[in-house]
């Protein structure tokens, strides 16, 4: 019997030895989805509850670190009947090639959502090579 | 004799479940927390990324259905994932409340993601406090 039921997982992110957190809030690895295009390679990662100020991106050498604090809508005078979800910050940190060129690097949160653009340096486009006779 | 009253209002105890606070639970997406007290309900979901136009919420007496879809992102041709994480596609998903709610009183917000649904109780089904007289 195939079970149709599309399963997710928020994943927490274990607590790094010896690294203390100033906030009070669980952290999750955000889900993300990355798209090499031609030109650019973009990283689509949910981070609900964030908006533009509270996210939070840095480059250091060639390691980019994604850091999202949630903006906590707390419900009062109601009891939690049912829990499928906590809410907490997001963190992620991935690790560039060089043939991104950092100094172009955009980023955009709307709803949610954060989209970060990593232009490829020019010499990294591949280039099409035309092949002529002889 | 108290004991039974409060059973009539929490349903989920017996049939829910997610109810233990683990993050290591696997839903159905999205995943949605519900909030409940004498008068009214709060469902919480997240859907990152998702158009409002795209979200569907209606009411029918004690059920509330949730229904929409989430695009996943344009590829055109010469694109490639590496990776693939979020889910995408349609999703619809129904909840029984222990009570009736009236549905010209709901209100929908959506912000950063969270879709946040508030849900009074039917006017006529709201415990009422009841003065006793002493003679």
């Amino acid at each position: 019997m195939q079970d149709n039921t599309r399963e997710i997982l928020k994943k927490e992110a274990g607590t790094p030895e010896g690294i203390e957190r100033t906030r009070d809030e669980k952290i999750f690895i955000p889900a993300v989805d990355i798209i090499e295009r031609p030109d650019d390679i973009i990283i689509i990662s949910d981070v609900p509850g964030c908006d533009e100020n509270s996210v939070d991106i840095t480059l250091e050498k060639n390691i980019l670190t994604i850091n999202a604090q949630v903006i906590k809508d707390n419900i009062v005078d109601k009891r939690l009947v049912l829990n499928e979800y906590e809410v907490g910050d997001f963190q992620r940190v991935f690790t560039l090639s060089s043939e991104v060129d950092r100094d172009k690097i955009q980023a955009k949160v709307k709803n949610g959502l954060l989209k970060v653009i990593l232009p490829k340096a020019a010499q990294a486009k591949s280039r099409k090579i035309t092949v002529t006779t002889e | 004799m108290l004991g039974q009253f409060e059973r009539l209002f929490d349903p989920f105890m017996s049939f829910s479940p997610f109810l233990r606070r683990g993050i290591t639970n696997r839903v159905e997406f999205p995943p949605y927390n519900v909030w409940l007290a004498d008068d009214s309900a709060v469902i919480t979901t997240e859907l990152p990324g998702v158009n409002p136009e795209d979200i569907d919420v209606s009411v029918a007496n004690k059920t509330v259905t949730l229904s929409g879809f989430r695009k996943a992102e344009e590829i055109q041709k010469g694109d490639a994932y590496h990776r693939r994480e979020r889910w995408t596609g349609n999703f619809k998903k129904s909840i029984e409340l222990p009570f009736s709610i009236d549905g010209k009183k709901v209100t929908a917000t959506f912000n950063r993601g969270i879709l946040k649904i508030d849900l009074p109780r039917v006017e006529e089904e709201k415990p009422k406090k009841i003065t006793i007289k002493s003679e």
